[in-house]
């Protein structure tokens, strides 16, 4: 019997996943991919509480997650993009100059 | 039966998560992205929502995956990046703090499960689309309309960020 619990351990799993990923990884890209992971594991667990609730209104929250990370996942790519042509390395330690 | 496609399904998300996660090369990484784009996307279709489950298959394993790939292609990612890794006691302190957000959220999860009341599917005789519309265009109207303005903002700092000459 498939039940609620088992779509949420696998959305609190892929999110684990993602959060290692963003704290361990060193490029830019990479991060930003792990950031849509974590994303992708919260709109699981949106979608198993609406079937589980009998309403939609899970799903149209979805909808605007994914809205959010569209306009993230663009902005952010064109940052590292800009970063490559100032530095020509796109890691995480070479954003030093925003600390000072 | 769907119990055994659950689990194969959450078998190939997971893997391909921890690929994505732990491979070297950022190009596999995008690849395997997609593989768990397509699987979450079948797991969504499982939990019956179809409209979800394609915009998934369509915006995300496609349209942001390809942008994630351009922009891995257009930067070039060399020898010495690859090789750059964060020192050790940080890699180790951010998995320790992972370790502890997937302790707090199975938590969250066995309390907020259990409180949670399952209710019949309200309307079946509309499609999951037609459901999702409804619901988008009363309700949710207002937030739809910031959600584009959001959008055409993302476009335009994209756009003036990567431009050349300023």
């Amino acid at each position: 019997m498939l039940t609620l619990d088992h779509y949420l351990v696998l959305s609190a799993i892929l999110f684990f996943l993602g959060a290692v990923g963003v704290m361990v990884r060193a490029q830019i890209i990479v991060v930003l991919m792990c950031l849509e992971l974590m994303l992708n594991a919260v709109n699981l667990a949106f979608v198993a509480f609406a079937r589980h609730l009998g309403s939609v209104e899970g799903q149209v929250i979805v909808l605007f997650v994914m809205v959010v990370a569209a306009a993230e996942v663009a902005v952010g790519l064109a940052i590292a993009v800009a970063i490559f042509r100032q530095k020509g390395a796109v890691g995480i330690d070479d954003l030093r100059v925003m600390k000072w | 039966m769907e119990l055994v496609y659950f689990y194969i399904l959450s078998f190939i998300v997971v893997v391909s998560a921890v690929f994505v996660v732990f491979l070297r090369r950022p190009l596999h990484n995008v690849l395997f992205m997609i593989l768990t784009m397509i699987g979450v996307a079948c797991l969504m279709l499982q939990l019956e929502a179809e409209f979800i489950a394609m915009v998934q298959l369509i915006v995300y394993a496609g349209a942001v995956m390809v942008l994630f790939l351009f922009v891995v292609m257009l930067v070039n990612i060399t020898q010495a990046d690859l090789l750059s890794q964060l020192s050790a006691v940080r890699g180790w302190a951010g998995a320790l703090v992972a370790f502890a957000i997937f302790g707090v959220i199975l938590t969250v999860f066995k309390v907020g499960g259990q409180t949670a009341a399952p209710q019949a599917q309200a309307a079946q005789h509309l499609t999951n689309t037609e459901l999702v519309a409804r619901e988008l265009f009363t309700t949710y109207l207002l937030p739809f309309e910031v959600a584009s303005v959001l959008l055409l903002a993302a476009i335009i700092g994209a756009v003036i960020l990567v431009r050349k000459g300023r």
